[in-house]
C-alpha cells in the first residue's frame, strides 16, 4: 500500500483502469461464455424437440409448426376453453415442445365445435382467427394405414371410421372393389380424400381394432406425397381444353389383331386364343428343371 | 492499511471496533454472533424489539401475495370457480382482463411472430404496472419460484452453510442477450422449454410431469452451489423485470440510518445484498434510498431491522429521519 501511495495520482489512476479493465474483460468473457453456451444448449434442444411425434396432433386452426413455436407462449386459455377436454399441454419429459397444446387422436378427438373455441380463446394468434369455419381445419389427414388388419380389407362390413366421420361420404368413402379371395363377394374399402378431411381423429378413436387403429391420423408432412407438379394429367389437361390436345391419334396395325386396340385381348364367339408354346417332355435323368436352352 | 475501511465492508475488522464501542450488539445477530462464534440468527433482534408479527409484516404479506396469485389459478382447475384461467405468461381474469408476460412476448416478438392485440394489451398492461410500481416487485410477490428460492436460503441460513461459488453479477443480463438472441436464431421461444419460472407455474396450474426435477435442480444449485445463485444472478426473467424497475415509484429507503448498529442482519437476508450498501452507507449517493433496479421490495430488512431503519417509500421521498 505504501508503494501505491507514493506513485503519482495519475499513473495510479492508469493502472487501477487496466487492472479493473483487464478483470471486466476477463468477467465478461466467462460469463458471456457460460451464459451463451446455456442459451446455445437451450436453442439446440428446442431446435431438437421442435420434431413433433406422428401421434400428437395440433389444435384447429393452429400455424405450420415453425411458425407455432414462434407464437405459442405456452398459457394453456386453448385447454381451458376446450369443452371435452381434448386439448392438453405438454408437460416436460412428454414429447411435443414442453407447454404446448396437443391432442392424441386415439385417446380424445376433436369434436369440431361450430365455434372453436380453442381458436377464440388464443391470444398471441398461435391458432389463427382467420379460421372461422371448422371444417377447414387441416389438424392432420386421416390414413387407412393398414390393409392387413382392417376389417373392411378383410371382406367385413366394420365401417365404422366411415360412419363417424363428421365429413361423412366427403373425407372418407366406401369404395366398391371386387373381393379376389371368394371371387364372388365385394370389398368396401374406406377410403380418405385429403380434399375435406380435417384430421380430427374420430375415425382413428373409433376403429374397433383392440390396441393400435388400422386407420391413423398423421401430420399432412408424413400422410402426403408431394404433388408431382411437371406431370400434366392427360385426362385433367382434355377436360379443361375440351378436348384432346394433340388431336386424334394414328393406330398403328399390329399382325393378326388389325381390328383390335393394342392390347386387347377379349376373343370374339368362335375365336381360338394364339397358340401357346407346345409343352416339353421333362428332360430324361429325373430333373424337372429344364430351361429348354439349347445352343 | 491505512486508507479508512468502511465498517460494513469488512465485518471482522469492523466487529471488533464496534465491539468495544457499542457493546449492546446482539448475540443473535449476524455480526454478534460471528464475534461470539456463534450461530447467528438474523431477525431476532427485531423479533425482541418489535414482536413477532411485526417482524415477519413483510415476510407474511409477501406470502399472502404470491399464495393469493397461485389460488387464483388454481381454484379454477380444483373447484371449478374460473377467475383466472391460463397462467402466468398469458391469462384471461373473469372473462374481461387480458394479461400477458412481456418477457414472453418479447421472445416471442424476437422470434419473429407479432401476437394478437389481446396479448399485445394484456403485456401492456403487466409492462406499465411494474414500470410504474417496481420491477421485480414480480419476483417477490408474485413468481411462485421466489418460494423455492427464499426456502434454500433460509435452509442455507440454518444450516450454516457457507462458501459456494456464485456466477458473475452480470451474468443475468448477458443470459437475458443470449436468451433473445437464440429467439430470433432460432425462431422459437427456445427458453421457454426450460424456464423455471414459467414451468413451475405452468406444473402447478396444469401437471408437473419432470418439471419437479427441474424445480429441484434450481432448490439443489441454490443450497448448495450458489447462494441466491438463481433469483439473484442468473434468471433473465429477474433481469429483464429489474431494467424495468430502474424507473419505478416505489422504494425502500434507509431513512433512520443514523440509528443503524451494524449488526449486518438486513445483509444477510436481502435477496440483493449489494443494493442495501449505497443507501444505507451513504456509498456513491447522499440519500437514504434504494435505487437500484435489482432490489426486489421485498421488504424483508424492514422486517429484521431492530432499530427499524428501513421503510417503504416512493423515489420521491428522500428524506432521512
Amino acid at each position: 500500500m505504501k508503494d501505491a501511495n507514493d506513485t503519482p495520482a495519475p499513473a495510479r489512476a492508469t493502472t487501477g483502469t487496466r487492472s479493473s479493465r483487464r478483470r471486466f474483460l476477463k468477467e465478461a468473457a466467462g460469463v458471456a461464455g457460460g451464459a451463451g453456451l446455456l442459451a446455445l444448449g437451450a436453442g439446440l434442444y428446442a431446435r431438437q424437440a421442435a420434431a413433433l411425434p406422428a401421434t400428437a396432433l395440433r389444435p384447429p386452426g393452429a400455424l405450420a409448426e415453425g411458425d407455432f413455436l414462434s407464437a405459442c407462449v405456452r398459457c394453456g386459455l386453448c385447454v381451458r376453453d376446450c369443452p371435452y377436454d381434448t386439448l392438453k399441454l405438454a408437460r416436460l419429459g412428454d414429447a411435443p415442445a414442453t407447454g404446448t397444446p396437443y391432442f392424441e387422436a386415439r385417446g380424445v378427438p376433436c369434436e369440431m365445435c361450430e365455434d372453436i373455441p380453442c381458436v377464440v380463446a388464443c391470444p398471441t394468434g398461435a391458432l389463427d382467427r382467420g379460421l372461422t369455419d371448422v371444417t377447414q381445419a387441416r389438424m392432420g389427414l386421416a390414413v387407412l394405414i393398414d390393409h392387413e388388419t382392417c376389417l373392411n380389407f378383410l371382406g367385413l362390413r366394420c365401417d365404422v371410421c366411415y360412419r363417424v366421420c363428421p365429413v361423412i361420404d366427403k373425407a372418407i368413402t366406401l369404395e366398391k372393389s371386387h373381393n379376389p379371395r371368394s371371387d364372388r363377394h365385394a370389398m368396401l374399402l374406406p377410403t380418405v380424400h385429403s380434399d375435406y378431411c380435417t384430421g380430427c381423429g374420430k375415425c382413428e378413436k373409433a376403429c374397433v381394432l383392440p390396441g393400435e387403429a388400422a386407420i391413423k391420423v398423421l401430420p399432412l408432412k408424413l400422410a402426403q406425397g408431394s404433388r408431382a407438379e411437371h406431370y400434366r394429367r392427360g385426362w385433367e389437361e382434355k377436360e379443361a381444353a375440351g378436348g384432346s390436345l394433340i388431336g386424334e391419334q394414328v393406330e398403328l396395325p399390329v399382325r393378326g389383331m388389325e381390328d383390335k386396340a393394342y392390347g386387347d385381348t377379349r376373343l370374339r364367339p368362335g375365336e381360338t386364343p394364339l397358340a401357346q408354346p407346345e409343352a416339353v417332355p421333362a428332360a430324361p435323368g429325373g430333373s424337372s428343371l429344364d430351361s429348354r436352352w439349347k445352343p | 492499511m491505512s486508507t479508512p475501511r468502511d465498517p460494513a465492508a469488512d465485518p471482522v475488522v469492523s466487529a471488533q471496533s464496534a465491539a468495544s464501542a457499542r457493546p449492546a450488539l446482539p448475540r443473535s445477530s449476524v455480526r454478534g454472533a460471528a464475534q461470539l462464534g456463534l450461530a447467528a440468527r438474523p431477525g431476532a433482534e427485531a423479533v425482541a424489539a418489535k414482536g413477532w408479527l411485526r417482524a415477519h409484516k413483510w415476510l407474511l404479506l409477501r406470502r399472502l401475495s404470491q399464495l393469493g396469485v397461485l389460488a387464483l389459478f388454481l381454484v379454477g382447475p380444483w373447484f371449478g370457480w374460473w377467475i383466472v384461467k391460463g397462467n402466468l405468461t398469458s391469462s384471461l381474469t373473469l372473462g374481461v382482463l387480458p394479461l400477458s408476460d412481456p418477457f414472453v412476448l418479447a421472445q416471442s416478438l424476437a422470434a419473429g411472430h407479432l401476437p394478437y392485440r389481446q396479448a399485445l394489451i394484456g403485456g401492456g398492461i403487466v409492462l406499465a404496472f411494474y414500470l410504474a410500481l417496481g420491477g421485480r416487485l414480480f419476483c417477490s410477490w408474485v413468481c411462485p419460484m421466489n418460494l423455492v428460492t427464499d426456502a434454500a436460503a433460509w435452509l442455507r441460513r440454518r444450516l450454516g452453510l457457507k462458501g459456494g461459488k456464485a456466477p458473475a453479477a452480470a451474468s443475468r443480463y448477458w443470459l437475458l442477450g443470449f436468451v433473445l438472441l437464440a429467439a430470433a436464431l432460432t425462431g422459437s421461444l427456445a427458453w421457454e422449454w426450460l424456464n423455471p419460472v414459467s414451468m413451475l407455474h405452468r406444473a402447478l396450474v396444469f401437471g408437473f410431469g419432470l418439471a419437479w426435477g427441474l424445480v429441484g435442480g434450481v432448490f439443489l444449485y441454490d443450497l448448495l452451489i450458489a447462494p441466491r445463485g438463481w433469483c439473484g444472478h442468473l434468471c433473465p426473467q429477474g433481469a429483464f423485470y429489474g431494467l424495468l424497475g430502474r424507473a419505478s415509484l416505489l422504494g425502500v429507503s434507509a431513512a433512520r440510518r443514523r440509528d443503524c448498529n451494524d449488526c449486518m442482519d438486513c445483509f444477510a437476508v436481502c435477496p440483493e445484498p449489494q443494493v442495501i450498501r449505497p443507501a444505507l452507507k451513504a456509498a456513491g449517493q447522499d440519500h437514504p434510498l434504494i435505487l437500484d433496479g435489482d432490489c426486489t421490495r421485498c421488504g424483508r430488512c424492514i422486517d429484521v431491522c431492530g432499530k427499524s431503519v428501513f421503510r417503504i417509500t416512493t423515489r420521491f421521498n428522500r428524506s432521512e429521519s
